[in-house]
């Protein structure tokens, strides 16, 4: 009685569910079809003929070979600056008391009513002193810019409650204060790192105002969230090979979101919660 | 063995001291790296933006003449800026309340124990989340234009007679941004509420359905008001959210047609880095954005205001 009861809630919620990922099928079906075939029969989504052919299109010709090397670049080399200093400070912050810990602290929460957007003209002014522009440094740098208040609180918050004894246990065994991080108390942070890893993967891999204006003049150097934007300014007609640029750039963060879900939703309700 | 023997005598406490002192250096070592990316990309860009704000100032070349207030002046005085400061105010007002709810509903019926495939509906709802705006943005071009997806449900459903051009008219457009933003982070905010539904000890409800309380009774009178806090600061995260929606509405509509989709931050894009209206003038753009942050600042101050009648006149109906 209660299952049947339950029937109108399944099927509402497949249906919605349904709408939600329409686009994405959406686009990898456009991706596989003939021009001919996406103006004549657009909502089909069994594509007729399979042709593969869009995705080596926006590959070699679009660029998406390079945006691609680009954009997985940058989101590692991002990821592993932001694990070492968010650690590092949270570490710091959450396990001892120095002159000065509370107002880094204050400072840091500051940051969360500070938008990012705004200061993308500074920014873009630093890069362009610091004679970076152009390179994919600039775009590493700033993407690794920012207080990340939210990583540094959930750092400190799993430090806080690390029992004293296993670092006093290392201290007493000859190891250094770097040392008793790195190889006893970093091992087994590893839920926050996961936490860390995959939320900083999803905003760097969709980052787009500040790579799209430090890109402006070196198209080379785009990431794929640019990339396409810019496939599609340059090239309106070719609808086929935009959704087969699409599907490159989502296909990767689709995919890890659903390995380590469990870890990006843990970091989120952290974030609410704290 | 021999070392806490030796912790007695005072060359150890020398060595302790040299010990606390080193450590010392070690944690501000350690809080430095993360400080330093802060300063130089958030810290610094609020200082400097003051004075940028104050220049008549292209960016390409290093001519920078002081012009006080001008920018400022110029700006009040510009009908497209306000066109786009209402806009960016109407997509706000729009968004929020919808989000709000709709998310709440889904995470309610979500949150109950006996659902089967929560987790998959979960995960169904929360992959616009995860995926990159700026794609969405351009893939929904398609979604929205006059043969596709949308107009062919809508017309099928009998609830509109012709194709509408939702991106190429004025009045349609922002509805079409609206909606894609909404259906793009309804499941951001599932999770946090989520979160919030999950932090509500089962016992509640058991004795509330022991008392005999329906399901919306036991919803008003338990559910709501222990996950109220957390609904604060979703309203706070989805108003700054979309306040400060861009690469959306850049990429869908690029501010079309007509500006009439044109928001503070697509305003500040065209004059700061765009070639559309001739020279970029950094400064203008500069001015707009620090007269649209003391915007969005006096928003969060009313709205800190609102909650603080609101809690204290609960704390007086429980006393």
């Amino acid at each position: 009685m209660r299952t049947l009861l339950r029937l109108p809630i399944h099927v509402l919620l497949l249906l919605f569910g349904v709408i939600w990922v329409y686009p994405f099928i959406w686009m990898v079906s456009a991706s596989l079809k003939d021009t001919n075939e996406f103006f004549t029969d657009s909502l089909n989504l069994l594509p007729a003929s399979w042709e593969w052919d869009n995705y080596k299109r926006a590959w070699d010709v679009g660029n998406f070979q390079f945006y691609f090397f680009n954009t997985v670049i940058i989101t590692i080399t991002v990821i592993i600056i932001v694990l070492f200093i968010t650690a590092t400070c949270g570490y710091a912050l959450g396990r001892y008391e120095f002159p000065g810990k509370t107002a880094i602290m204050l400072v840091l929460a500051a940051s969360m009513f500070v938008p990012l957007e705004f200061s993308v003209i500074p920014v873009f002014e630093l890069i362009k002193n610091m004679g970076l522009l152009g390179t994919r440094t600039s775009v590493i740098l700033t993407e690794a810019g920012g207080g990340h208040v939210l990583f540094v609180l959930l750092f400190v918050s799993f430090f806080r409650q690390v029992p004293k004894e296993l670092e006093e246990a290392s201290l007493i065994d000859g190891a250094g204060f770097f040392r008793t991080f790195s190889s006893v108390i970093l091992p087994i942070s590893k839920p926050v790192m996961g936490s860390v890893i995959i939320m900083q993967f999803i905003w760097t891999w969709n980052s787009f105002l500040m790579p799209l204006v430090l890109t402006l003049s070196e198209p080379r150097l785009r990431t794929l969230a640019v990339g396409l934007y810019a496939l599609r300014g340059e090239n309106i007609v070719d609808w086929t090979g935009i959704a087969a640029g699409g599907a490159i750039a989502l296909a990767p963060i689709i995919l890890i979101f659903i390995l380590l879900q469990r870890y990006f939703v843990d970091g989120m309700a952290g974030a609410v919660k704290g | 063995m021999t070392k806490s023997t030796a912790g007695l005598s005072s060359p150890a406490t020398q060595r302790n001291i040299n010990q606390k002192k080193r450590t010392l250096w070690w944690c501000y070592l350690f809080v430095l790296p993360n400080l330093i990316f802060y300063a130089l990309f958030q810290g610094w860009p609020i200082v400097i933006n003051w004075y940028y704000s104050t220049l008549d100032w292209s960016g390409i070349s290093s001519n920078k003449t002081f012009v006080g207030l001008d920018n400022y002046r110029h700006l009040v005085a510009d009908p497209y800026f306000w066109k786009a400061f209402g806009h960016s105010f109407l997509f706000m007002v729009s968004t929020v309340p919808i989000l709000w709810l709709l998310s709440l509903l889904v995470a309610v019926v979500l949150n109950n124990p006996l659902l089967r495939l929560a987790k998959f509906y979960r995960t169904l709802f929360f992959i616009p989340v995860i995926t990159t705006t700026s794609v969405i943005g351009i893939i929904m071009v398609f979604i929205w234009s006059s043969d596709g997806p949308i107009n062919f449900l809508l017309t099928r459903l009998h609830l509109i007679e012709h194709e509408i051009n939702w991106l190429s008219e004025p009045g349609m457009a922002m509805i079409a941004v609206i909606v894609t933003y909404v259906w793009k982070n309804i499941g951001m905010n599932m999770i946090y509420w989520l979160a919030g539904l999950q932090g509500i000890p089962r016992e509640l409800y058991e004795a509330a359905r022991v008392d005999g309380a329906g399901p919306a009774r036991t919803f008003y009178s338990i559910t709501l008001p222990l996950i109220l806090p957390i609904g604060l600061v979703i309203l706070l995260l989805n108003t700054a959210g979309a306040l400060k929606v861009f690469d959306l509405v850049k990429t869908m509509t690029d501010g079309g047609p007509f500006y009439a989709t044109d928001v503070v931050s697509t305003y500040i894009y065209r004059y700061a880095f765009s070639s559309e209206m001739g020279l970029p003038s950094l400064g203008y753009a500069s001015a707009a954005g620090i007269f649209f942050a003391f915007s969005i600042i006096l928003v969060g101050l009313l709205q800190a205001l609102v909650r603080k009648l609101a809690s204290g006149r609960d704390t007086k109906g429980v006393a």
